[in-house]
């Protein structure tokens, strides 16, 4: 990248030395796992270009907009609804958390036995690391599992600009109310922050957007269903996971020509993988950029990943939001509706989970289930074994893979992901 | 037809040929650090007319001779299957590895579990022990079967486990006590991931620690059933590679 950007990256005060490495393993890692792909969509090439820019023309992009007076919100969950941040004009951003990144420092504040998701989170703010991190004007923390809870209280300590949004566990009328507190909550946080009113039009408006977004998305998930699946699950997590970052209307529209090459290849009957291949349904904790290492390493044994219920994934974007209400209130109310119903495993119980395994392994055709579990995550880990146990009583076979973001299991990983296919 | 099979593990590479079901012969070397030229020694002299290969170097061999590879799974349980018809569950304690098989009638693999990066419970495990102890590998299970029972090893851990032994001795409790409560820590690892599969009889035990009598003996008592074990238990999955390339 240009000398440009060095300058931009000293600026926010990155560790330059570090960041320098950390692109490089990651340019590498890249090359190895994405451009390595045989018989891509072309339309990825845009996705290419917004992986080799994820440090550079977006940050650019967002510092421009600063400057121009709007503000930049930053966070790492789905439950942070980001049509309040449109409606005032602002920019949402998910932060860097898929890399181990100065775990050091991480363990001297956090204990060893925590997810790599959240070590990661506070271990790209303690190595200045994530670019994103230090271009928001807002960070958005939520109390999901109790992991994330307590790593905020520490990260608050290195930050000014924490806002931290309580989230309900049980799916109750006073869960409910409770979720649409905080969302009004955070409406005025963010009011205050850019100096706009949300009005009902304005806030429809962020609606609209992040709606289009989803359903360009929920039709690539559709396309999906074909056999051959005419993209690889890793090219598909790739779009899920800049669905992130990137701006929402580009996005949806590079979304939308991927779907369009990816309509014509179902009807030629062309597959990114050869008809036959066995189908994957990845169910489980999110895997944020870069964490490839689970669909590498099962289209790598020669099957395709052809859903993901993630929260980088389906779990994240199914569900449109109400565009009709008149009112703030009422669409706020509609907000609540949508993102109550995103079924992470922090909630209890949460049977809605389960059904929507069932529904995509069915949709899209999978042969057999992975649940993905990060080594120390209590709610998805739990959650695991009573879903392994049902899925195989419906006669879908289920493997369980814990894991974590090294690559010192990689070897056993694929002899259990291969042993699994050999079983389909 | 003749049918190579061969087995690239972390300590050893095993090699079967097969004429049609008739075992023409096996050689066995060790990985050491070379393993494609351990393989090339193995293959001098060899012909054959299809091959495949199972095991960690599974890939790095079919890269640069050819033929199908499988996992160690399912290459256990064809070996144990073809040696024994009846087979339902195998036991394979190899040298870094363990992995437990559960097979429906038709042979079948339906269900496995294997360890995780640590090597705790494997053959490496016993090797440390032996080493620590003072007693040559070969012989570390006789020795052990004329231990006591009454002492307990807690750590799995390979490390731990021998600060543990260390200290027992330093008590002044009999070697051969301490020896068979560290085969007894591997035996309840292995029984345990056995269950995770379902134990159904017969259970064949495959791998090199098949060969171990203490391991054999106190796996018997604890599954309360007796395990096959056969002849040559580390030549199980490249036997399994073997009918692999055949099929
Ligand atoms: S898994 Fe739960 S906590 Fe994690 S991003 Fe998804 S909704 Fe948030
Ligand atoms: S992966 Fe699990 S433990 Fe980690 S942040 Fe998400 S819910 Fe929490």
């Amino acid at each position: 990248m240009s000398q440009d950007y060095r300058s931009m990256w000293a600026e926010l005060g990155l560790d330059l030395a570090a960041h320098d490495q950390l692109l490089a393993v990651l340019g590498q890692a890249y090359a190895d796992i994405y451009q390595a792909q045989a018989d891509r969509p072309e339309a990825m090439s845009y996705f290419d270009f917004v992986m080799s820019e994820v440090h550079g023309l977006r940050i650019r992009e967002l510092l421009d907009a600063r400057k121009a007076g709007r503000k930049v919100v930053g966070a790492w969950c789905v439950f942070v609804p980001e049509e309040i941040v449109l409606a005032a004009d602002g920019i949402c951003v998910g932060l860097c958390a898929g890399a181990d990144v100065a775990m050091d420092e991480v363990e001297k504040l956090l204990p060893r036995n925590t997810c790599a998701l959240i070590k990661s989170s506070l271990g790209f703010k303690l190595g200045k690391l994530c670019p994103y991190l230090e271009s928001v004007d807002m960070v958005v923390g939520e109390n999901t599992c109790d992991g994330k809870k307590k790593m905020y209280e520490t990260f608050a300590e290195l930050t000014e600009n924490l806002h931290v949004m309580d989230v309900p566990q049980m799916k109750s009328a006073d869960g409910r109310r409770l979720m649409l507190n905080e969302y009004r909550r955070f409406l005025t946080a963010v009011e205050e922050l850019t100096g706009v009113e949300i009005t009902a039009e304005r806030l429809r408006q962020g609606i609209r957007t992040a709606n289009a977004k989803r359903r360009a998305m929920h039709r690539l998930y559709s396309l999906r269903a074909a056999d051959p699946a005419p993209i690889s699950g890793l090219d598909a997590l790739l779009i899920n996971q800049i669905s992130f970052y990137d701006d929402p209307e580009r996005f949806t529209a590079s979304v939308d020509a991927v779907c369009d090459e990816l309509k014509a290849r179902n009807e030629a009957g062309r597959g990114a993988v050869p008809a036959g291949a066995k189908r994957i349904l990845v169910s489980g904790c999110p895997m944020a950029v870069p964490n490839w290492k689970l669909p590498w390493i099962v289209e790598g044994a020669g099957a395709v990943i052809v859903g993901e219920e993630s929260c980088v994934g389906e779990r994240g974007l199914r569900n449109l939001v109400a565009e009709d209400g008149g009112t703030v209130d009422q669409l706020l109310e509609a907000l609540v509706d949508r993102y109550f119903q995103v079924d992470c495993a922090i909630f209890t119980p949460n049977p809605d989970r389960l059904a929507h395994i069932r529904q995509m392994a069915a949709d899209y055709r999978a042969d057999g289930v992975i649940h993905y579990g990060l080594n120390f995550c209590q709610p998805y880990q739990m959650e695991a074994i009573p879903v392994a146990a049902a899925l195989e009583q419906d006669g879908l076979p289920t493997l369980r893979v814990d894991t974590d973001y090294s690559q010192e299991d990689v070897e056993q990983l694929k002899t259990r992901v291969e042993a699994f296919l050999e079983i389909l | 037809m003749i049918a190579a099979g061969i087995d690239i593990g972390s300590r050893s590479i095993e090699l079967v040929l097969l004429d049609g079901d008739r075992i023409l012969d096996v050689r066995r070397q060790d990985t050491t650090f070379d393993p494609l030229r351990q393989c090339q020694r193995l293959l001098e002299g060899v012909s054959w007319d299809t091959l495949a290969a199972t095991g960690y170097g599974r890939k790095l061999f079919s890269e640069r001779w050819g033929g199908d590879t499988l996992t160690e799974i399912r290459a256990h349980a064809a070996g144990a299957r073809f040696l024994h018809p009846e087979a339902r569950t195998v036991l394979d304690i190899g040298g870094q590895d363990t992995k437990a098989v559960a097979m429906n009638e038709a042979g079948r693999v339906v269900k496995f579990e294997m360890n995780d990066r640590c090597a705790a419970g494997t053959g490496k495990f016993l090797e440390f022990m032996a080493t620590g102890l003072q007693i040559p590998l070969a012989e570390f299970g006789t020795y052990a079967l004329s231990g006591a029972r009454g002492v307990e090893i807690s750590s799995m851990c390979t490390v731990f486990a021998e600060t543990e032994a260390t200290s027992l001795m330093a008590r002044g409790v009999p070697g051969p006590d301490i020896a068979r409560a560290l085969h007894m820590s591997i035996v309840t690892r292995s029984a345990s991931m056995l269950r995770r599969v379902g134990v159904v009889p017969p259970v064949v035990f495959t791998g090199g620690v098949a060969r171990n009598p203490c391991v054999v003996a106190l796996m018997g008592q604890i599954l309360d059933c007796p395990l096959v074990v056969p002849e040559n238990p580390d030549h199980v999955g490249a036997l399994g590679a073997a009918l692999h390339a055949l099929s």
